[in-house]
């Protein structure tokens, strides 16, 4: 047999090693921007800028966002969505922050922290594959729900992590090698997403789960339950996320994380996964972070209208997504 | 009575495929001109290019003495030629009024105006012989055969002189059929052209006037007396081929245990009472048209549908479990639409063909990726996939070996049974005799495989054993060294009201 119709005339098939590099480019223009930024930085504001205690800030700033971030491009890779996660933290935050938790000591303020999480997800995700509920419906409604909970059990107070469990402080106020704990946290999330997402069948479950779901379920994966462990992924992070602002802001409350959803959303679309599913990369969406967090960094060190970021930060996802759509369509 | 509608010479290639070499059709107004062939034989293709839907690489269209050029679906419209699609394309959400004015609404600056698309709408109901259906009502509320009745009103809306039915009484019920057949007559007593595509032959009989035969993309007879040409010429007209398929002679060697056995399957509405095993080694071919219920019975066997009944495989029943215990159990399925529903078409070759296996590659979850690549690397081997680039985005490979991959994807971890859908669909001729070989092949290793064709031929040569499946019900079953394919032809194609299925107890 022959294989005419593999081969277009004009456009030769150049491999695997151009599809590698096209996706290697793709962060490559990330990184680029990331760079500017910081180019940007150094000339606005060179005294302040690439100071230690501003690369500190903007990575105890990016850490919260960016735990998420990794459990938020699990979702979507897995054509999914998740619109609770700013709301299933400040649960989280506001269960291991009130007075019966605390009594136990900072690890199980934590271990409350991470199972609140996990429930939630693991709920969301239960509603989405066996209640055949909408993705974007079924995460909307624990979003309200987690935030009404989250008030209810905090009676809207503030809630303060107490003296005696200061060492859950000390993730955000220590330092090993100079830096936060809080932001090896964050690191060991990116990895360990990482590492899950390319080197595990969970992770390859992910992207067929979301690239196709029909011959997913054809090919023998238990498509439901996959679908509803991605959930239960997302509110984990969730739970991590809760850690990280406990220990920065020493407080637990119904307020946190409000509109981190569209943070996170946004930086795994600029980062490059498709929100139909099926393509992505963590580091792709971390980068995605970095910009959006530098963003913020820059506009509050020049002293910059907060009105004008937000403006910003909208044309640049405008721009990442028509710049995604182009490279698609160069390679169809 | 002169030619409406003369189409001559008509040539239409697709990459890797010539779907239609040379077709010469006519018809005359106020006709009904059936259209009977294969699957395959360019039926659809046909009438795509009437509908504006295809540019013809060659020949000409004539409508009304002028010749026309269509370059869009709109072209075909403005000329009056409506063309009705099995799937009907309506909006359900919408009214039937709606519906019918669909793109060329009635209204003032933008406003519509109801009640005067109401009234014309109604209008056009009434001559076709339906005042009874309201223009306010949404769509989705009616039958399928108010559906198609709507169409008809859309299609007349535009003062269609044309009109294409694809197999207008695939979904519709016995007397369902009788009131199409009514609107058609009120529509040919108006002037109007009706070219008819069918495969019951009976149906033709009754409402066809003239009947045009297809075969390989060729047309093997033209403008026949619809009642009085026998049945065996137009079953002889469609099946003497051009193309000689090769098929691998069959396994001589007795065949093994029982691997799968299915006890009174049924969906209810779609089949019933449906009983056969396969045994290690066999395949066992199921024959029927589009719609007969074969799909169905495929996926009910697999888990992925619902259904009533019992399998097993090996002896041990898959129950409830669905897909995810057949697939345990040791089931492969190779679906209908490889595209839409086997392939992850963005990834590589090599993922493709794990996707299926991906326990046997994993330790705690985690992923031996040496060994998964070499695995797939033997399998692209095995089973001859060219080119044998494991890297290779799926999508970039051709039909056959697309449906080669789906079979590697099973072959990797030792079926007991595959069930192939279509397993040609879209492979050109070369391609196929390899494919063939590749699944006969499956046979010598022990498995058993469920064919599913609407090629009839394809299942008379591959098959060991073959059941017919008419409407729901398996009418027929025999080894395929003693059928024929006018046998299985007569099989498929018979009038619907001599089969007794339909007043079955149970449920």
């Amino acid at each position: 047999m022959t294989n005419h119709s593999i081969r277009r005339p004009g456009r030769p098939y150049t491999g695997a090693g151009l599809l590698g590099a096209v996706g290697r480019a793709r962060h490559l223009g990330l990184v680029l921007a990331l760079a500017l930024l910081a180019l940007v930085g150094l000339v606005t504001v060179p005294e302040t800028f690439a100071t230690t205690s501003n690369v500190v800030t903007v990575l105890a700033l990016a850490a919260t966002i960016g735990v998420i971030t990794v459990g938020m491009t699990f979702v979507i890779i897995g054509g999914g969505i998740d619109l609770s996660v700013g709301a299933v933290m400040a649960l989280a935050s506001v269960w291991a922050t009130t007075l019966a938790t605390q009594s136990y000591g900072p690890m199980v303020m934590v271990i409350c922290a991470v199972l609140v999480g996990t429930g939630a997800g693991l709920l969301s995700g239960f509603l989405i594959s066996y209640g055949r509920m909408v993705p974007f419906i079924a995460t909307l409604a624990m979003l309200v729900a987690a935030r009404g909970l989250a008030e209810r059990m905090s009676d809207r107070r503030t809630q303060l992590v107490q003296p005696g469990n200061s060492a859950l402080v000390d993730l955000s106020s220590g330092r090993v090698l100079g830096l936060p704990p809080i932001v090896f946290v964050f690191a060991a999330v990116v990895v360990a997403g990482w590492v899950v997402l390319n080197r595990t069948t969970f992770g390859r479950r992910t992207y067929a789960v979301g690239g196709n779901p029909e011959a997913a379920k054809l090919a023998g994966i238990d498509v439901r339950r996959h679908t509803m462990l991605l959930y239960g992924l997302s509110g984990l992070c969730c739970g991590i996320a809760a850690v990280i602002i406990m220990a920065r802001t020493t407080t637990g409350s119904s307020t946190h994380g409000d509109l981190y959803e569209l943070d996170a959303i946004a930086a795994v679309i600029i980062g490059g996964t498709l929100l139909t599913g099926g393509r992505g990369t963590i580091g792709g969406s971390i980068l995605g972070l970095l910009i959006f967090t530098l963003i913020t960094n820059l506009f509050i060190l020049n002293g910059l209208n907060t009105s004008d970021q937000l403006i910003a930060k909208g044309l640049i996802i405008v721009i990442a997504v028509l710049l995604q759509r182009r490279s698609l369509r160069s390679r169809t | 009575m002169s030619e409406l509608l003369v189409m001559k010479g008509i040539v239409k290639g697709f990459p890797g495929v010539r779907a239609l070499s040379g077709v010469d059709f006519s018809l005359r107004a106020g006709e009904v001109h059936c259209l009977l062939g294969q699957n395959g034989a360019g039926k659809s293709t046909l009438i795509k290019i009437l509908a504006g839907a295809h540019r013809p690489d060659e020949g000409t269209i004539t409508l009304g003495g002028e010749q026309v050029r269509m370059t869009g679906p709109t072209d075909a419209i403005r000329l009056g030629i409506a063309t009705i699609y099995q799937e009907l394309d309506l909006v359900d959400g919408l009214s039937v009024a709606e519906n019918v004015f669909l793109g060329h609404e009635h209204a003032t600056f933008g406003f519509a105006r109801r009640r005067a698309a109401n009234r014309a709408t109604a209008a056009l109901l009434a001559r076709l012989g339906h005042p009874e259906i309201p223009p306010a009502i949404e769509v989705g509320r009616l039958a399928p055969a108010g559906k198609q009745v709507v169409s008809m009103a859309r299609a007349l809306s535009h003062d269609a002189r044309v009109i294409v039915m694809d197999e207008p009484s695939a979904a519709l019920a016995h007397d369902e059929v009788q009131g199409l057949f009514r609107v058609i007559r009120e529509l040919t007593a108006q002037g109007v052209a009706v070219v008819y595509i069918s495969h019951r032959l009976e149906e033709i009989r009754e409402i066809g006037d003239r009947v045009t035969v297809l075969k390989d993309g060729r047309t093997a007879a033209a403008g026949l007396p619809a009642r009085d040409t026998p049945t065996g010429r137009i079953v002889s007209l469609m099946t003497g081929r051009d193309v000689e398929y090769v098929f691998p002679p069959r396994r001589e060697a007795a065949f093994g245990a029982e691997v799968l056995r299915v006890e009174d399957l049924s969906v209810p509405g779609v089949f019933s009472g449906v009983s056969f095993s396969v045994r290690a080694g066999e395949i066992v071919g199921l024959a029927g048209l589009v719609g007969s219920g074969r799909t169905e019975i495929a996926e009910a066997v697999y888990g992925a549908r619902g259904a009533g009944g019992r399998v097993f495989v090996d002896g041990r029943p898959v129950g409830r479990g669905g897909v995810t215990r057949a697939v345990r159990l040791g089931m492969g399925l190779a679906p209908e639409e490889r595209k839409a529903q086997a392939l992850l078409l963005e990834e590589s070759l090599a993922r493709n063909i794990t996707l299926g296996s991906l326990p046997r590659y994993s330790r705690l979850g985690w992923l031996d990726r040496r060994r998964e690549r070499a695995d797939a690397a033997a399998q692209i081997n095995a089973v001859d996939i060219r080119p044998p680039d494991p890297d290779r985005p799926v999508k970039t490979l051709s039909g056959g070996n697309q449906q080669k991959a789906v079979l590697a994807r099973w072959l990797i971890n030792g079926r007991r049974l595959l069930l192939l859908d279509e397993p040609t669909r879209g492979v050109d001729v070369g391609a196929r005799a390899e494919l063939y070989a590749v699944i006969r092949g499956l046979t010598d290793a022990g498995i058993g495989v469920l064919l599913i064709s609407s090629e009839v031929p394809e299942v008379l040569g591959l098959a060991d054993r073959v059941l017919v499946i008419r409407e729901g019900a398996v009418v027929h079953e025999a080894d395929a060294r003693d059928l024929d394919e006018h046998r299985v032809l007569d099989l498929v194609m018979a009038a619907q009201d001599s089969t007794p299925h339909k007043e079955e107890p149970g449920d």
